[in-house]
């Protein structure tokens, strides 16, 4: 047995994620969320990747590809309204975004 | 010929829909709507002729157009029915109409909702048509509820006035009351003989029941309510004095010449059965002999022109109830004539003067119009002498001298109606000439702005000219009339007097009236006033200017425990399941509203949990 | 797959995870971009290792390169001083980080536990190389490959019109 089982490639996606989560919900700063965003894309990479080398197949890797794509235009579009935001309220507090409440 | 019978309320039908879709200018409006009327009242003139030149067989015409519905043995049509009776009533209705139509045209001139007016009255006018042709029960009942709900929306006309709008309601309620009772004897008479085919019940009602059978009378009952209601008879009649709120008009046309007779017009075509049941029968007159007395007393007392005419309204229906009731069926349907022309007549002639006087209703404050409003003046005074009853030359002397001696000589007639009659001929020519004397006659106390034009003029001289003519036709009238409805004569010798003895009688009387009212309202007024100066006088004054307290009265009996019970029902079980559904809503709101924080981070975190919680449902459910 | 990708794989998971719990819990933007950085070099060894070297290389150029350089040029021009820090400081202190650490630890033993139930056989490390994911990219996924150049057609678009300083509706603008 000289494969790394797939089990582990999932679970280190799934922490990776669960990191990623983990800041996303403790940080205020706008930054750090976009930070674990794409740490979270990272992990549900990782879990593709993964799946697709198992099989032996191309699939997961195109899936990776995609995450790529929609990492780059959501952090792109995310960093644009990050600065917008900072130049209105000179912070980056999430919880000062809260206009738009019920 | 009488293939065009159906046109004749199909035309009215397509203009009210038309002016009710559609937009168009002032002008046009008045003439669809005129011209509508105008040919259907054409085309029932050309149907008489040719009913007149070659009598169909059986002296009726049937129209079947088609088949309303089908269930089992329940085959109602839309189907016409064309006899002597609702021939005449065709042909009055359809002309009279056309005549009030051309008058609103200047009437209703300034309104804003004039094409809805119109629309209004041309619906009114199909169904009345529609109620008058119909072959069966159901139709009848479709276009007598048509002619409520046109009732209803014309007195509310002017809905800006919520006054206006609570007597529309009022009257639509009340009559809902007798349509109720009409409504469940259709259902008895459907159950015990199996069809709704006027013609075919009045056939199998004979076979079916004896001479005052339980059923029989319960049936008669049941329609007189619905005519009760309709016609503003005793007990349902305070609706009529606030329907005066709608456009005059209204009042001419639905509230006096046509809908109002939509009672009698029933009673009449169902008189076989009445025959079959005398207790009905004598209801019937019962109640037209109470209702001419009491609203004859009211009328004395009103100070609004328009609330007198509804009076008199009553009062003289009361009259055809009194004759249907005691068999002289011809002669309800001769005074439903005569009145419909100077009662529409004396309706108009006072919007003439209300309009004139910049809508002042109260007669005390008119007077002395004789000199500025001539033509006003002369058709009111001949349409006031036809309804008084100046013998020998008006319409109104001839049907109620019949109706008196009807009621006198008919089958069911008796002495007591006879007098009831005649206190009633008092009665009417007093309030009659109380009104004339006051409006037309004395000083003036208002000034004339607004002098009538054409279109309001000649509708009102034609009508004067049939009010005094109308009467002439008495004689061709009973005869074409009889196979439809003959006169149910009492056996000889039971009669206490003769024709022309009855006759002779109700002139003194009228002339009686005249005086009294010349003496009391016109000579000076220091002996009307001393009437009702001491306490008894102003008390009865007091009780029938409120229509003896039946407004009073329902309101204590039938209203107030109604909205009482209607309260206490508000928090009972099942409305409390419902609205505590809405709170449980409005609490579930309150509180999904609080997550909506507005907080990303928050958002993030709802949306972790449910997938926690998601999974965590796939893993182990 | 030898020995030595085996023990990568093993090493760069390790460090990937560690450098990622670094990156998350700094109060300075520029040293939680450093351990990004290093997370993501790790996880393009980790992706060497599973026998992708292209999206290794990807990795390495994209994320590690293009995305964590504008983050910082953002982290640039916002200038952020040591107040910044303070109040980051501030932010994470207290018990608010209690909570999304029992959330997102639920969410991952909620995973680990389907992983392992699942019992997924076999192994990875499987070489597919950069040939067979440019056909298959070009071939079944090319509708795929569409969609995503809109995808970054709008992002550009958006991006630029929201970077735009608005005259007149801001304060201190760059």
């Amino acid at each position: 047995m000289t494969e790394v089982p797939l089990a582990y490639g999932l679970i280190l996606g799934g922490i990776l994620f669960a990191l990623g989560l983990a800041g996303l919900l403790m940080r205020r700063n706008l930054l750090f969320i976009l930070i674990s965003i794409e740490i979270m894309l990272n992990g549900a990479g990782v879990a593709f990747v993964a799946a697709g080398s198992r099989w032996g197949q191309p699939d997961g890797q195109i899936m990776f590809l995609f995450i790529l794509a929609a990492a780059a235009a959501e952090v792109s579009v995310g960093l644009a309204l990050l600065l917008r935001f900072y130049r209105q309220r000179h912070t980056l507090d999430a919880n000062r975004a809260n206009e738009m409440r019920g | 010929m009488l293939g065009l019978l159906w046109l004749i309320p199909a035309i009215p039908f397509a203009s009210a829909l038309a002016l009710a879709v559609l937009r168009f200018p002032r002008k046009v409006v008045a003439w669809i709507a005129v011209s509508s009327i105008a040919a259907s009242s054409i085309i029932s003139l050309l149907v008489t002729f040719s009913f007149l030149h070659a009598p169909p067989a059986g002296n009726a015409y049937t129209e079947v157009l088609w088949t309303w519905m089908r269930v089992g043995d329940f085959r109602p049509e839309i189907a016409f029915y064309l006899d002597p009776l609702s021939l005449i009533m065709v042909v009055v209705v359809a002309f009279v109409s056309f005549l009030i139509h051309l008058y609103s045209t200047e009437f209703m001139a300034g309104d804003d909702g004039y094409s809805r007016f119109f629309a209004y009255m041309n619906l009114f006018v199909a169904s009345m048509l529609t109620l008058l042709l119909a072959n069966n029960l159901l139709l009848l009942y479709l276009g007598w509820e048509g002619v409520g709900l046109c009732s209803y929306l014309l007195i509310g006309f002017w809905y800006r006035d919520p006054e206006n709008g609570l007597a529309g309601r009022k009257a639509f309620i009340v009559t809902r009351v007798g349509d109720t009772a009409m409504l469940i004897g259709l259902f008895l008479l459907f159950h015990d003989l199996g069809t709704l085919n006027i013609q075919e019940l009045m056939q199998r009602a004979p076979q079916h029941w004896h001479l005052g059978a339980g059923a029989a009378v319960a049936a008669g009952l049941l329609l007189l309510g619905g005519a009760v209601g309709k016609s503003a008879q005793l007990p349902l009649q305070t609706w009529l004095p606030d329907a005066m709120a709608g456009p005059t008009p209204v009042s001419a046309l639905i509230h006096a010449a046509t809908m109002v007779t939509a009672g009698v017009y029933l009673i009449a075509r169902t008189h076989v059965l009445y025959s079959l049941a005398p207790p009905a029968q004598f209801a019937v007159a019962v109640v037209g002999a109470a209702t001419l007395l009491i609203a004859g007393f009211s009328a004395l007392t009103q100070w609004d022109l328009k609330r007198v005419l509804a009076y008199s309204t009553i009062s003289q229906i009361g009259y055809m109830f009194l004759a249907l009731g005691v068999g002289a069926w011809p002669a309800a349907i001769l005074h439903f004539m005569t009145h419909a022309f100077f009662k529409a007549l004396l309706f108009l002639a006072a919007g003439v003067v209300i309009q004139a006087l910049h809508e002042e209703h109260n007669i005390f404050r008119m007077g002395g119009l004789r000199k500025k409003l001539p033509v006003a003046f002369w058709t009111f005074l001949i349409a006031g002498c036809s309804l008084a009853g100046l013998p020998l030359i008006t319409a109104g002397a001839f049907s109620k001298d019949w109706i008196l001696w009807g009621a006198a000589s008919a089958a069911n007639g008796s002495m007591g109606f006879w007098i009831v009659a005649l206190i009633g001929i008092l009665l009417t020519s007093l309030y009659t000439f109380r009104m004339i004397f006051l409006v037309f006659f004395g000083e003036m106390h208002s000034e004339v702005t607004k002098k009538p034009g054409m279109a309001m003029l000649i509708p009102c001289i034609v009508l004067a000219f049939l009010s005094i003519a109308g009467g002439y036709v008495k004689t061709p009238f009973a005869h074409f009339l009889e196979t439809a409805l003959p006169w149910n004569a009492a056996a000889a010798g039971a009669v206490h007097i003769s024709e022309i003895g009855s006759e002779t009688v109700a002139g003194l009387v009228f002339l009686l009236g005249l005086v009294l009212a010349y003496v009391l309202f016109l000579r000076s007024r220091s002996y009307a006033a001393s009437l009702t100066d001491n306490a008894a006088g102003a008390a009865l004054h007091r009780f029938w200017f409120s229509d003896w307290g039946m407004d009073w009265l329902y309101d204590r009996l039938l209203v107030r425990p109604y909205a009482w019970a209607a309260r206490i029902d508000k928090g009972d079980l099942i409305d409390g399941f419902y609205s505590g559904i809405a709170e449980l809503n409005v609490l579930a709101w309150r509180v999904l509203g609080l997550t909506e924080s507005g907080r990303l981070r928050w958002y993030a975190a709802g949306i972790a949990a449910g997938s926690i919680i998601y999974i965590a449902v796939v893993l182990f459910l | 797959m030898t020995m030595f990708l085996q023990s990568a794989f093993y090493v760069a998971a390790v460090i990937a995870i560690i450098s990622t719990a670094m990156a998350i819990t700094r109060t300075v933007a520029v040293h939680a971009l450093l351990y990004l950085v290093v997370s993501l070099l790790a996880i393009g060894v980790v992706f060497y290792a599973m026998g992708a070297p292209l999206l290794a290389a990807l990795e390495v150029i994209i994320y590690a390169g293009a995305i964590v350089v504008l983050f910082l040029f953002v982290v640039m021009m916002l200038n952020l001083g040591g107040e910044a820090r303070q109040s980051e400081r501030q932010w994470l202190s207290g018990k608010s980080w209690v909570g999304p650490i029992i959330l997102s630890a639920i969410l991952l033993a909620e995973v680990i536990y389907l992983i392992v139930r699942a019992q997924p056989a076999g192994g990875i490390g499987a070489m597919v190389g950069p040939r067979e994911v440019g056909l298959a990219l070009y071939g079944p996924y090319l509708i795929g490959v569409e969609l995503a150049s809109m995808l970054l057609l709008g992002a550009v678009v958006g991006a630029s019109h929201l970077g735009r300083s608005a005259p007149g509706r801001t304060g201190a603008g760059t």
